[in-house]
């Protein structure tokens, strides 16, 4: 079976000399189609640096990156803007919701830069943001919404384009426990029906819901641990169902 | 992603940020207004000192002596010449007799008409209590109305007898008209001029105050004999207005004029001519010379303020890829190709120059309505064009600066970006 993501020994540096940070130092990792993977690890244990460089937005120092069989770290900056826009959903600890745009504005905006056509994009965001649970809220603005109302926004802007893999780098972190719930169970659903999700959380709460849990330390992958299997079910889909 | 897309974004953008995009492009309006204007004023004053040189008449020459009297420049420089080639002792001036050599029909054939000038300036007159001063009162033959393009609106002009007569008739501009008979009819009353009773026997048609310079109207036209008796003396001539045929026969009456002046000045080999003959070609060549160093002057002082406009687009632009940095790096994150992020943010700054360029442009049209210091503005067309086309340039140009910054950040750099 192909993976959906495949990295190779990536290592990422910031800086240089003596103040040179070593984030990563020989990271792999191999995700299957339809896996929910939760990342664990202390605070500055490469987790973000990781998710970043899998979703595209950064680029490692060394070693190679493969993305539904692509190697990513070749392709030029256009081809790469169409990968983060097609293969790859991204949510964020602190939403990073566009300002002055609406709920449905922001969620239509990865189909206006894919090209989708004004009705289509419509119908598909309306879909999205329904499929989170705020298809009575598609006219306000960020401002307008709760900081769980908001997430849920941005869980929609990430699924709209039906990407491969949905990224989330702490998406709870910022939420009460009644929104992280509604989060998880959106999360739990996505899986059940058969999307691949890599999550990175401090709770062990929410790392729970994972069929998958990676603990990084220093830059090193310490624990690879299978909850569920690969084509089953989220571990605890029933209980944010019920 | 379609440019109507992108045109929508940049558009959001600029609504987002109303104050600021209204000062920036009230910067760029006012160096466009500015440019059209100036230019307008520049030609303005250009065609109106044209239509001035064109009021002397079609066909006109007019001979003036280098040394003094009403000769232009270049006396000083005939004088050292003299000095310097010795033979003559003395210029000679301009006299009736050389204006009769000149109307000599077999001498000159394609002259038409003669008509010696003296002129003196400032001349006290008045009538029943009012007085006023007359700008210039020429003396001079019946033929000068019609070559200097001068005609007579109420009564007559005079005729060559009154010249020979030596009578005391007098034809006056509508300026002096109206300062000395206000609603009266002039025509038949008898004025004085420096003591001396002159009849009013006609009154010029207006010729409008065109320009800054002097008023055209503030004159009045007396035969020649009586002004020199009663103003200037038989002295020599200011000048000799000479009229050719037609408007072909200029370059070959003035061949004639000079070969017939040099002979009677004895003018030739090391002697250098004593006299210049002007005509409305080269007077109007000379003078728009002069008036188009002056647009230009005023145009590169406008294009300053254009440029400073386009320094507060370029300003302002920083500031916002700046401000937005974090929402660019967002819009990256889901997938944005780096042109339509370029795109949004040049069109940005085309928007707003264009819209102040358009702006610009309206504001100097309305303004150029109004006359600005005694001047009529001509809007050129071309000067429009070239303004809103530079703002738009400008806009371009300085936009694309911050809005290559834009696009070539990387989504991390952009999305960290505080
Ligand atoms: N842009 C950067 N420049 C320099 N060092 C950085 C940069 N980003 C991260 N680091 C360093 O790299 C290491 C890993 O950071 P990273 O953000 O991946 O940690 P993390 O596991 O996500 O931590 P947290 O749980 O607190 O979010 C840290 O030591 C951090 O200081
Ligand atoms: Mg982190």
């Amino acid at each position: 079976m192909s993976l959906v993501l495949d990295v190779r020994d990536a290592t990422k540096v910031y800086g240089a000399g003596e103040t040179a940070v070593h984030a990563l130092r020989g990271v792999s990792l191999q995700v299957e189609p339809g896996d929910y993977v939760a990342i664990m690890g202390a605070s500055g244990s490469g987790k973000s640096t990781l998710m970043n460089i899998i979703g595209c937005l950064d680029v490692p120092t060394a070693g190679e990156f493969h993305l539904d069989g692509v190697d990513v770290g070749a392709l030029d900056d256009r081809r790469q803007a169409v990968v983060r826009n097609r293969k790859i959903g991204f949510v964020f600890q602190s939403f990073n919701l566009i300002p002055r745009m609406t709920a449905l504005m922001n969620v239509e905006l990865p189909l206006a830069y894919g090209g989708v056509k004004p009705a289509e994009r419509r119908r598909r965001a309306l879909a999205a943001l329904d499929l989170v649970g705020l298809a009575d809220r598609v006219g306000h603005q960020p401002n307008e919404l709760s900081g769980g109302q908001q997430q849920r926004v941005a869980i929609a802007r990430a699924l709209v384009t039906s990407p491969t893999l949905l990224l989330a780098d702490e998406p709870t972190g910022a939420l009460d426990s009644t929104s992280t719930l509604d989060v998880l169970g959106i999360f739990d659903r996505l899986s059940a029906a058969g999307r691949t999700i890599v999550v990175i959380t401090h709770e062990a709460d929410v790392a729970e819901h994972a069929k998958r849990v990676v603990r990084l330390r220093d830059g090193r992958v310490i624990e690879d641990t299978r909850l569920a299997p690969v084509d089953g079910l989220p571990p605890r889909l029933k209980e944010v169902t019920a | 992603m379609s440019a109507v897309e992108i045109v929508r974004f940049a558009v959001r953008g600029l609504a987002a940020n109303k104050m600021r995009s209204a000062l920036t492009t009230l910067g760029i309006l006012i160096g466009v207004a500015a440019v059209i204007l100036l230019v307008a004023v520049g030609e303005g004053s250009s065609r109106s000192i044209q239509q001035n040189i064109q009021q002397l008449g079609a066909n006109t020459l007019t001979v003036s002596s280098s040394t003094g009297g009403g000769g232009g420049g270049g006396g000083f420089r005939m004088a050292r010449q003299q000095q310097d080639t010795g033979p003559r002792t003395q210029a000679r001036p301009l006299t009736v007799d050389d204006a009769r050599a000149l109307a000599d029909r077999a001498a000159a054939p394609h002259v038409s008409s003669v008509s010696p000038v003296v002129s003196a300036n400032a001349q006290a007159a008045s009538y029943d209590g009012a007085s006023h001063p007359i700008q210039q009162v020429i003396g001079t033959y019946p033929s000068y109305f019609e070559a200097s393009n001068k005609p007579v609106a109420q009564g007559t002009y005079f005729f060559n007898d009154d010249v020979l007569a030596a009578r005391k008739v007098i034809v006056i501009g509508q300026t002096v008209a109206e300062n000395l008979f206000g609603a009266l009819d002039p025509v038949g009353r008898q004025i004085t001029l420096t003591g001396v009773p002159f009849t009013v026997v006609g009154v010029l048609k207006e010729a409008g105050s065109t320009g800054g310079f002097q008023d055209a109207d503030d004159v009045a036209i007396a035969p020649l004999t009586s002004v020199q008796q009663s103003l200037t003396g038989f002295g020599p001539l200011n000048q000799i207005l000479v009229k050719a045929g037609s408007a072909g026969d200029v370059a070959a009456a003035q061949a004639e004029i000079t070969s017939v002046l040099d002979q009677r000045h004895g003018v030739g080999g090391t002697v250098a001519a004593d006299y210049q003959i002007l005509n409305q070609a080269t007077l109007q060549e000379t003078v728009s010379a002069a008036t188009s160093t002056f647009t230009v002057l005023l145009a590169a002082v406008a294009a300053i303020s254009l440029l400073v406009g386009g320094i507060g687009i370029t300003n302002i632009m920083l500031v916002t890829v700046t401000e937005r940095t974090r929402e660019i790096g967002i819009r990256k994150a889901i997938g944005a190709p780096r042109g339509a992020i370029l795109g949004q943010f040049l069109v940005e700054a085309t928007l707003l120059s264009l819209i102040g360029g358009l702006l610009g442009v309206a504001i100097a049209v309305a303004g150029a309505q109004f006359t600005i210091a005694g001047i009529t503005p001509v809007v050129v067309p071309s000067s429009v064009v070239l303004a809103l086309g530079v703002s738009v340039a400008i806009g371009l140009f300085f936009g694309s600066y911050p809005a290559n910054r834009a696009a070539r950040l990387r989504p991390i750099e952009a999305l960290r970006f505080e």
